[in-house]
């Protein structure tokens, strides 16, 4: 309590303290090494200067916003205050637990969403440089410009994919969904959060440090060479990285040890099993990539030569590295919009989820191939021959578990009583796009046409498909759907509609002529094209501005709803998973008395699967727990 | 905000972790489990780094590459390390023992043995470095083993924090032997520390 005391509000933890102190850390991390330039003739590069000067910057930030408040003074072998431990719940109600170091998982949920939402249209800006360049054959805005434009959508809409629906609706839900009053761990989990605004702040101002060229990928020896926007792009994604570890930690913890009682593993909702092996995939994957991207940054700094191949090095290397994450990195995006399109299909169907074991081990399939297929982005490196047919092999196995997730959805869909509201929309728009990029896929994983199609618009329209099709719409399916739960309020149904058919048809019309176009060869990455293929790019990039005006009216739609939408029931879609059980939004620490469950989560036509408050007695033909 | 009683349903009793009566004794083994688990991440860091070394070294007709110069060290004090860190193991775990029998003063010691134990590898490796005939800018060679016994360093080195910091808190009296739990998660950690050494030593100065 004596730090909430204090007068000045320099002095108080929160995002002003938080803003002066990366702001002093950056200078201190920076005049250090300056110090020692001058002193003892250290001779550091601006990478180094850029480097330190992250360091401080990060750490003096989550000082200043609060982050390790609680364990200086656990460490430090002092009473912990538990008044002023549990005001960092935040009260509900109060706005200003948004900008600060709060606890509540329903908080940091809505945090991640909303930061998911505005990297979502910075990089939106950063496709509409692309597309206004592409819009005409010849140069517009520059090779330079058109390249750092690329790299920076890449490497946002990369961590929109990575954080927005596990950090956003995964934080908000799964709580509530398995029955606990948070997270294993709230205050590990704020520090994720807060993690992640200066890396970001990285990457948005990468232009301005000279931009990069590599795109999210930075492979070397261009990673190496490249200037300091690029070396901010490393240091940044090192650090998301570190935050999607700590909860991809917290998520397993939760789901393994705070499910209430009754709730076995096969009563889980399957958005909380997507998520599960989504955290899964988090965190053995991400430590890897963290590890290569270290590598090339000691590369760059310190002198090493993991990646010189003058000194020894092997360029290949990275990319094994790099796709051994990322490879599973592409399931960590789209397995959280799987979840939730399988979550809400039943609801909209008003059926039980069909084959719901199969599909659980569906999307633990999925997991455990993942590691097995990251040499597909591989084919054209120059890598051993021998490892090209076992792993199209893989790669083509690996459809099968994908493949009965989508069965699932049909399956549940099928012969349903189907309510076409908002989100049912958005799961119909993820059956066909997600369709389209699995069957596309199937060419990239054969040898033979991935060599033609490699690093061709063919690619590009492929994984907008899959990650586009997967991770957005299901993210928007997501947002409508637990929206009146997040905010209580209700949004106009209409302008949903609107906003789903002028999304999805412009989705379509922008990224399915683009497969033709990758067959008539338009390279990807390239700031010009034949003239000849002028006339579809200038299509291409009329829809693509028609994207980002859906995306607009969407923010318009929702931020209207949230500050004077009428106001929500408790159970608007008549839904059966334990968030719906509560009040709309929940209270600070979800449940009053912890819910028994007693069934599973879809059984339409029966009561709903836990009581709120539970009897005290267990259910007949289940054992008390 | 109607249905089911008020917004704030805070209800008394929270435990220092505080999320409701129910959670307290869980919450401690739920760090275990993190612990646990945040070890199976940073195994897959060291499997990078170890990924990254082998396939350098297979690319490399010879080890070291000669030319980029730089010969193996010595395996003596690398070999006196693994003594040192092997024992420290050991006498981390006897401190883990003692505090589940709530003997403080044992614990203590073994935890200070701990630290002692650890603190010498450190030094030892710092007076390797600097006597070594290469360094890091060398080549493939000196990258790797430069690299991955600095990483590896780095962890020998936050294990011995997280060590002092318990060692702290028991002198403080804030160990018993029904809360230990920091103590069972820093010897999780050494225990991996010394783990992943043994894979260094044999890989990196042995074979």
């Amino acid at each position: 309590m004596s730090l909430d005391r204090r007068s000045s509000p320099l002095l108080r933890p929160g995002l002003l303290r938080a803003v002066v102190g990366a702001a002093l850390g950056a200078a201190i991390g920076a005049g250090v090494l300056m110090l020692a330039n001058a002193t003892i003739k250290l001779n550091a590069q601006p990478g180094h200067l850029l480097g330190l000067g992250y360091i401080g910057a990060f750490f003096g930030f989550l000082l200043g916003i609060g982050a390790f408040r609680f364990w200086l003074t656990w460490a430090s072998g002092r009473q912990v205050d538990e008044a002023e431990e549990h005001a960092a719940h935040g009260t509900a109600g109060d706005w200003t637990r948004y900008l600060r170091f709060t606890t509540d998982h329903k908080v940091i949920g809505v945090q991640y969403l909303v930061t998911a939402f505005v990297m979502f249209m910075a990089a939106g800006i950063g496709a509409m440089f692309m597309r206004l360049e592409l819009a005409q054959p010849g140069l517009l805005i520059g090779k330079e410009a058109y390249n750092t434009a690329m790299s920076t959508h890449g490497a946002m809409m990369i961590t929109v994919a990575l954080i927005s629906i596990i950090g956003g609706l995964g934080n908000y839900l799964v709580p509530i969904m398995v029955g606990a009053r948070d997270m294993a761990f709230p205050k590990a989990n704020a520090l994720s959060y807060w993690m992640l605004p200066i890396p970001v702040l990285m990457v948005a101002i990468n232009p301005l440090l000279g931009g990069f060229d590599t795109g999210w990928t930075a492979y070397p020896p261009l990673s190496q060479q490249a200037n300091l926007g690029q070396q901010a792009y490393l240091m940044a994604f090192v650090t998301v990285g570190f935050s999607s570890i700590l909860s991809s930690i917290n998520f397993l913890t939760t789901v393994f040890r705070m499910r209430a009682p009754g709730m076995t593993l096969m009563r889980m909702p399957i958005f909380v099993w997507a998520l599960t092996v989504t955290a899964t995939l988090g965190l053995i994957a991400t430590s890897v990539v963290a590890g290569a991207f270290t590598m090339v940054l000691f590369d760059r700094l310190i002198g090493t030569s993991f990646f010189r191949a003058t000194r020894g090095g092997d360029v290949i290397l990275f990319q094994h590295l790099f796709w051994f994450y990322s490879h599973p990195a592409v399931y960590i995006m789209a397995v959280p919009g799987l979840g939730a399109v399988l979550e809400i299909v039943p609801v909209f169907a008003r059926k039980p989820l069909f084959a719901y074991p199969i599909a659980v081990l569906a999307f633990i399939m999925i997991g455990v191939m993942s590691f097995m297929v990251w040499a597909h982005h591989m084919f054209v490196s120059g890598m051993a021959e021998y490892f090209h047919i076992p792993i199209m092999l893989t790669t083509e196995l690996i459809s099968v578990p994908t493949g009965v997730v989508f069965l699932a959805a049909i399956g549940t869909i099928w012969m349903g009583r189907i309510r076409f509201r908002v989100p049912m929309l958005w799961v119909f728009g993820f059956l066909w796009a997600f369709l389209v990029g699995g069957i596309t896929g199937v060419y990239l994983a054969d040898v033979p046409t991935d060599i033609a199609l490699s690093d061709t618009f063919f690619v590009v329209a492929h994984f907008h498909y899959t990650i586009i099709g997967s991770t957005i719409f299901g993210l928007f399916a997501g947002t409508y759907y637990w929206f009146p739960k997040i905010t209580g309020r209700m949004y106009d149904e209409r302008l949903g509609r609107i906003q789903f058919w002028w999304f999805a048809i412009a989705f379509n019309l922008t990224f399915l002529p683009m497969f033709w176009l990758g067959i008539e060869g338009m390279r990807r990455r390239v700031a010009d094209y034949p003239a000849e293929l002028g006339g579809v790019n200038l299509f291409v990039s009329v829809m693509a501005v028609n994207i980002a005006l859906s995306v607009g009216l969407f923010v318009y739609l929702m931020v209207r709803a949230w500050m004077r939408g009428p106001r929500a029931e408790a159970n608007p879609w008549e839904a059966q998973t334990l968030e719906w059980q509560c009040t709309s939004p929940p209270p600070v620490e979800n449940f009053e008395h912890i819910p028994v469950v007693t069934g599973t989560p879809y059984q339409y036509g029966s009561p709903p699967m836990a009581a709120i408050p539970p009897s005290t007695a267990p259910a007949p033909g289940h054992p008390a727990p | 905000m109607s249905a089911q009683g008020p917004a704030t349903a805070v209800s008394a009793g929270h435990g220092s972790l505080g999320h409701g009566p129910e959670d307290v004794a869980r919450s401690r083994s739920n760090m275990l489990f993190g612990v646990r688990l945040g070890i199976a991440s940073e195994v897959m860091l060291f499997g990078a780094l170890f990924a990254a070394y082998f396939v350098i070294r297979s690319d490399a007709g010879a080890w070291p590459p000669p030319e980029f110069g730089g010969e193996r060290p010595e395996i003596l004090l690398p070999g006196i390390n693994t003594l040192l860190l092997v024992s420290s193991s050991v006498t981390m775990q006897l401190g883990v023992w003692a505090a589940t029998r709530g003997d403080r003063g044992r614990l203590l010691r073994w935890m200070g043995i701990t630290l002692l134990l650890g603190f010498a590898f450190l030094c030892i490796q710092a007076y390797e470095y600097l006597n070594n005939g290469f360094g890091l800018r060398d080549g493939v060679f000196g990258s790797t083993f430069y690299t991955l016994t600095g990483f590896h360093g780095a962890h020998v080195l936050i294990g011995l924090a997280f060590i002092a910091v318990m060692a702290n808190r028991a002198r403080r009296g804030l160990v018993s032997a029904e809360h230990h739990t920091g103590i069972e998660a820093a010897s999780y950690y050494w225990h991996f520390v010394d783990v992943v050494w043994l894979f260094l030593f044999s890989t990196v100065y042995v074979f």
